[in-house]
């Protein structure tokens, strides 16, 4: 299958900082896919030169079958991207800002096809209030609105959930799945929060001070046999009665309680079995699996 | 393209609360000057004229009339607008940079040019506006305040007089020649704070900014050093009140005025050359960076 989006030795240096380096990946048409990094890996900075915000200092970026920069205008024709955070003018009108980058984008748009935007966003009762007086999460609706307007295929959003509140996270989570499922969009998003990432991506990418560390599938990148278990309990002896069954050869104990390293499909037993040997839970989780990865692939 | 952006350039100037900064300005100004000279206009003018007014014949006697105001405006005034042109050319990159928008607006399908030069357009229209409503005020109202008549201008000790009379109007013209050269001078103020408002995050650096280089280059223009007069010819600023050329008149070999003549009209065209030089000098240089600028706000 051809890809999407086809990025080829990517580099960027800001004068003597190298920013992105040497980075290649692929973008499949319905995908989500997820860029992982801390703070300053260089995630923003690629997403800035696919969108052409900021230039390669070499390399090749194809999208659509598309060489940028030569094919600039096509291919952003058929993009919509919130960076960051997601500005509009804030002495206009919610509506007003709409058809700004509407027509901006290409299109025509026309009263009722801007309300039916603002209304799937939830904003057609403020549509005619200035933006200075929204809030974070109404702001950031308007930012999926603007993106959206032009029916792009591809939806590229820089830390969306960056100043939401839980519900507003919890919103954007759901957007970004119905994008892909009912919309049949492909969406690129990236992220420092690994949760947010593990539970919307369907492809991922990460990436530690500019290079990449790994790149696959969802599946493929999380090992089921590597699974990490947290057990807190208020048992002195819970230490000995693991290491007297059949479960001492996977146990860490640690500060923060009894770590178990072990399959996916073995947590349950694991459960059962702490129950039976009669040993007190205060509390008994799954570790976020890309956490584990991520730390384990970055070092840090 | 450039036409809808043009379109959507002016409507966000035109919403944005500090344009209006400058119309209000303008209006206070020219209201208190005129109202100053409805009060107490004549003593002040003997003052000016050192009492030689009574020495002209004016239609009706009337030195003060609405041209001879309208002089006045514009020699105090165009000294202060090259700040509310930059109040509003300076933040036309640079605020969008800080609110966040520039990005949004360079992901649409359109070419970096297109945008820049939408935006310079629109800060060009915007001054036009701005003095077409500075002529309004200082012109229009003030030809129905005061009425027209002849206009005497002082000028190095001499005192020159411009007809209005049943031959017809010498001065109307010279107006709307003087506002056009205000345009060019105030289009050079804009060009140069648009061009720093590329290189700017926030409006304030370009403001302050093009206010520094005029007071600098006007200091320089003004010293009459060596070194200075020789690069005067060359800086903009020497030609911002080059609009006075159209109030001086030829003379024929006689020594007498020519009706409705100007001193040099050479050294009229090369100050309007210069001052639209360096508007194109200022976009080229803005261009030039905006294209190979990295977006990074």
């Amino acid at each position: 299958m051809q890809p999407l989006v086809q990025v080829q030795h990517l580099h960027k240096r800001f004068g003597d900082f190298t920013a992105v380096n040497d980075l290649s990946f692929s973008v499949y048409a319905g995908d989500i896919y997820g860029f992982l990094g801390q703070n300053g890996a260089g995630k923003s900075t690629t997403i800035r030169m696919l969108l052409t915000l900021v230039a390669p200092t070499h390399g090749s970026i194809e999208m659509f079958g598309y060489q940028l920069p030569a094919h600039r205008n096509e291919i952003l024709r058929k993009i919509g991207a919130i960076i960051e955070r997601p500005d509009a003018y804030k002495y206009l009108s919610a509506y007003d800002n709409l058809q700004i980058f509407a027509r901006l984008s290409g299109i025509k748009p026309t009263p009722k096809m801007l309300m039916e935007q603002l209304e799937k966003v939830g904003l057609a009762a403020r549509a005619k209030s200035m933006v200075k007086t929204f809030s974070q999460g109404m702001k950031q609706r308007l930012g999926i609105a603007i993106a959206l307007i032009h029916d792009p295929q591809l939806i590229i959003l820089d830390e969306p959930t960056n100043g939401l509140d839980p519900q507003g996270i919890a919103d954007m989570r759901h957007l970004i799945i119905a994008l892909r499922k009912e919309h049949k969009k492909t969406v690129i998003v990236s992220s420092h929060l690994l949760n947010e990432i593990e539970q919307v991506a369907t492809r991922m990418i990460i990436i530690d001070k500019g290079k990449k560390v790994t790149e696959g599938s969802t599946q493929e990148l999380f090992d089921p046999a590597n699974t990490v278990v947290e057990l807190q309990t208020g048992d002195e002896h819970a230490v000995e009665k693991i290491q007297a069954s059949a479960w001492s050869h996977c146990m860490t104990a640690t500060e923060d309680g009894l770590l178990f390293q072990i399959r996916a499909d073995d947590v349950p037993q694991l459960a059962k079995d702490i129950v039976a040997l009669d040993i007190p839970i205060e509390q008994f989780s799954k570790r976020h699996s890309l956490e584990t990865l991520f730390l384990q692939l970055t070092g840090h | 393209m450039v036409y809808t952006l043009l379109k959507v350039e002016l409507y966000k100037i035109f919403r944005k609360p500090r344009t209006y900064i400058g119309f209000i300005a303008i209006a206070v100004i020219v209201a208190l000057i005129q109202l100053a000279l409805k009060a107490d206009g004549p003593t002040w003018i003997k003052l000016m004229f050192n009492g030689m007014d009574d020495m002209f014949a004016i239609q009706d006697g009337n030195v003060l009339n609405g041209y001879f105001v309208c002089f006045l405006v514009l020699n105090t005034l165009l000294i202060q607008v090259p700040l509310l042109v930059a109040l509003v050319t300076g933040d036309l990159v640079a605020g969008e940079a800080n609110a966040g928008t520039l990005r949004l607006l360079l992901t649409k399908p359109i070419g970096r040019s297109y945008v820049l030069l939408a935006k310079f357009l629109a800060g060009l229209v915007y001054t036009f506006i701005l003095l077409v409503w500075m002529a309004i005020l200082a012109l229009f109202l003030s030809m129905l305040l005061f009425g027209t008549s002849d206009l005497l201008v002082n000028k190095s000790y001499t005192i020159i007089q411009f007809f209005v009379d049943s031959e017809g109007d010498d001065v109307f013209w010279r107006f709307v020649a003087a506002f056009a050269f205000a345009y060019a001078a105030l289009a050079s103020v804009a060009a140069l704070s648009f061009m720093l408002s590329v290189f700017a995050e926030n409006s304030i650096g370009p403001i302050v900014s093009t206010m520094s280089v005029i007071i600098v280059c006007t200091i320089i223009s003004t010293m009459d050093l060596p070194l200075f007069t020789q690069i005067n010819p060359y800086l903009f600023t020497s030609y911002m009140t080059a609009w006075k050329g159209m109030f001086n008149m030829a003379v024929d070999a006689n020594g007498a005025a020519i009706r409705g003549s100007v001193y040099s009209t050479a050294a009229l065209a090369k100050a309007m050359a210069i001052l639209l030089g360096h508007c194109i000098l200022f976009f080229g240089i803005a261009l030039y960076a905006f294209r190979k600028k990295d977006i990074l706000s």
